[in-house]
């Protein structure tokens, strides 16, 4: 992992004195409500409907033990106990003082953490692929790069006050589990015909009230031009982007409003004057970055034993067999796997991890995996280099601890927002969505035999919870006053993204789970073989589920 | 528009010298002005001719219209009509780093304190704030940060390449 050097640690506490400062004047009445919003939130500081929130980058979903312990310990000493992991692999507390924050912001930097640009009008924590380094389909680690824009993107003295939020995503892989191509910016890092390593640039996607497929604007983008070349992006943004409705300022709108080939073109102008300034990429400092991430040294272990040994026990073990089938990911080393741990139990909301399983986790990191963790974009935490050996003494532990259940990628394993639960914004509830689906899908051979599907909840269109790329995305939308829930199917968040369309009328709240059930009846009833859901979805259409769900 | 009698300058509180003028009326007043962009597009030969004349943009305005100009510049204003608007910041940075501009470039209006900091780093070096702005506070607040990791107007050289 990335480890901070004195001018990280310099930069950083002299932020938190200036949000100290801020807090101060504030709470002394010497800062407006209106000028203290962009800069508390630009140190993680929302205010939610019941309390503020205090949402804690995890850089590209990289965490380490001694910060999982920190965090347990401020979720203790500062919150109710509890903390929750959001869409974008950070932390979120629901309970803090704002008087606190400064000094919950100074306990974080004491082990390498902050919040900083965790929300506002800036540049957001970049997300990356929970399996980065050790994902067989990967072509090149995404995570130095990730760090070369984390620090690029921190305070950057331009891009602070931008028309709307911005978020980056970077994946090294085939298979795309960052959901690049609905970032504002979506990068992979590719090897060319030459070796030379370089990004494909995409820009545009999003999702919230107009969700867009990003377009890309540039095939091969070589390494050392990465920051000249965002730069370029983000000045056009920052100059042209509309500034007049926050429901249009997305840089998606830009680029749809100007075409992607004359926005590109824009950007090239830019770029051509920023290109090979001395703000391009030195070797040294992709090396630099590199030398956090290097492979550690793995036991060299022959694997078709090791395999033996795990399916004997599963053999014996049906809930062990279960949970290697769902939660397991394949290791790109003989001998390893890595184990995703879920925080999707039914009855928990989706993403919540008390203090106790933060330290069970660090404790779990330590004894079996490096002494690192990894949370994900849809809200559960990896444990990466996981010995086979050790599977069953982890399951064995994870599961008293509530961590193993095995639902990963399945209906239960829902993506769902805070909602109207915590969300000043929500038109609609969303945990109580997801636990009524949770409890209606409890039989998990039915729930395996759809194979993978994404459920992902959002509680209004700000599209929090990603309905738009769930295979069944549900939306909480207003209806005179009261909740109700919009569905939307077809969704897919992977390689050749697709923005799910709208199924019809939406449903009150105790519909949704028989609306659930009615359509993945249709999906069993048309599903050929073990097609996936979106597949049938793609095949059959729309059609077929619209006339049976509304049939009278 | 400000128009104070005190102004920040290059960290300093000073007696503010330039008076904004925002539309040509029947006659320009006398001493050191800050017109424009429309008014000198207007009247340039003639405002060159008379002197002490800088101009300032609005934050919709492409300070490439004053590429050409520019030596006969010795200020520059960037309007700040509301302080979320970040175009101003950008604007600045391309006065300085496109364009070379060596002269004063000085942000107008609202502006408040906790941006100061970035505003430097653009290469702003005059502030004519509202009102309700106190800069004998607020001039604390330029040096927030003693280092960033960025390049910008006048650190030309990125952390990553200084680090030891
Ligand atoms: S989607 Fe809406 S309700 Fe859910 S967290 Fe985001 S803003 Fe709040």
């Amino acid at each position: 992992m990335y480890q901070y050097d004195q001018y990280d640690h310099q930069i950083i506490r002299e932020r938190i004195a200036q949000f100290r400062g801020q807090t101060e004047r504030y709470l002394a009445g010497d800062l407006k409500a209106e000028e203290f919003l962009p800069l508390r939130l630009q140190n993680g500081l929302y205010v939610q409907r019941l309390a503020p929130m205090l949402r804690i980058n995890v850089p590209y979903g990289m965490i380490n033990s001694t910060q999982l312990r920190r965090l347990a310990r401020i979720t203790r000493d500062y919150d109710k106990g509890y903390a929750h992991v959001s869409t974008r692999q950070n932390f979120q507390l629901n309970w803090p003082d704002l008087a606190d924050v400064p000094d919950i912001l100074a306990e974080l930097a004491e082990v390498e953490m902050h919040a900083t640009q965790s929300s506002g009008n800036c540049i957001r924590n970049t997300t990356s692929d929970p399996f980065a380094g050790i994902a067989a389909d990967e072509e090149i680690d995404p995570r130095p790069y990730c760090e070369v824009i984390r620090q690029w993107s921190s305070f950057h003295p331009e891009f602070a006050f931008l028309p709307r939020k911005f978020k980056i995503a970077v994946t090294g892989a085939d298979h795309d589990r960052v959901a690049t191509e609905v970032h504002d910016i979506g990068l992979r890092v590719i090897q060319n015909a030459d070796d030379e390593v370089g990004f494909r640039v995409m820009v545009g996607g999003g999702l919230g009230r107009t969700p867009v497929i990003g377009s890309v604007i540039c095939e091969f983008l070589p390494e050392k031009h990465l920051l000249t070349y965002l730069e370029a992006i983000l000045r056009v943004y920052n100059l042209y982007g509309r500034r007049d409705n926050k429901y249009k300022a997305r840089i998606k709108i830009l680029v749809k409003a100007m075409g992607a080939e004359a926005f590109t073109e824009k950007v090239e102008a830019e770029w051509q004057f920023l290109k090979d300034t001395e703000a391009t990429l030195t070797q040294e400092e992709i090396d630099r970055c590199k030398s956090f991430f290097t492979a550690p040294n793995y036991d060299v272990i022959d694997d078709e034993p090791a395999q033996a040994r795990v399916e004997h026990l599963a053999g014996e073990h049906v809930a062990f067999q279960k949970w290697i089938t769902r939660n397991l990911f394949p290791h790109k080393v003989s001998g390893y796997a890595a184990v995703v741990l879920s925080l999707k139990p039914t009855g928990v909301a989706p993403g919540d991890i008390t203090d106790r399983q933060l330290d069970i986790i660090a404790d779990l990191a330590d004894k079996y995996s490096l002494g690192e963790a990894r949370t994900t974009h849809d809200q559960n935490v990896v444990l990466a280099d996981v010995k086979k050996d050790d599977l069953f003494a982890l399951w064995e532990e994870a599961k008293a601890a509530g961590f193993a259940t095995p639902n990963i990628g399945t209906l239960t394993d829902l993506i769902c927002c805070p909602g109207g639960d915590f969300c000043s914004l929500a038109n609609a509830k969303s945990i109580p969505i997801a636990e009524a689906i949770q409890r209606r899908f409890d039989d998990m051979d039915y729930v395996y035999d759809l194979g993978d599907i994404d459920l992902n909840i959002s509680g209004c269109m700000n599209a929090c919870g990603h309905h738009h790329i769930g295979s069944i995305g549900v939306l909480g939308v207003d209806k005179k006053g009261q909740e109700f829930y919009q569905v939307q199917l077809g969704g897919r968040s992977y390689e050749n993204a697709a923005i799910g369309k709208v199924l019809g009328p939406a449903f009150s709240q105790a519909d949704v789970p028989d609306v659930i059930a009615t359509i993945l009846n249709v999906f069993v009833e048309n599903r050929q073989g073990d097609e996936l859901f979106v597949d049938t979805y793609r095949r059959v259409g729309m059609a077929p589920f619209k006339e049976r769900v509304y049939a009278k | 528009m400000p128009n104070n009698p005190k102004i920040i300058k290059d960290g300093q509180i000073i007696d503010n010298e330039w008076l904004i003028v925002e539309d040509a009326g029947s006659s320009l007043p006398e001493g050191k002005l800050l017109v424009s962009l429309e008014i000198w597009e207007a009247q340039k030969a003639a405002l060159i001719a008379r002197g002490n004349i800088g101009v300032w943009l609005k934050n919709d305005q492409d300070p490439a219209s004053l590429a050409g100009d520019l030596q006969e510049l010795p200020i520059i204003g960037i309007d700040f009509p509301v302080f979320m608007d970040g175009r101003g910041f950008s604007i600045a940075r391309l006065l300085r780093d496109r364009y070379s501009y060596k002269g004063e470039v000085r942000a107008l209006g609202h502006v408040i304190r906790d941006q100061l900091c970035y505003l430097k780093r653009c290469g702003i070096n005059a502030f004519d704030l509202d009102d309700d702005i106190d800069i004998e506070q607020a001039v604390h607040s330029l040096n927030d940060f003693t280092d960033g990791y960025q390049t910008d107007a006048s650190q030309k050289v990125p952390l990553f390449r200084r680090r030891a």
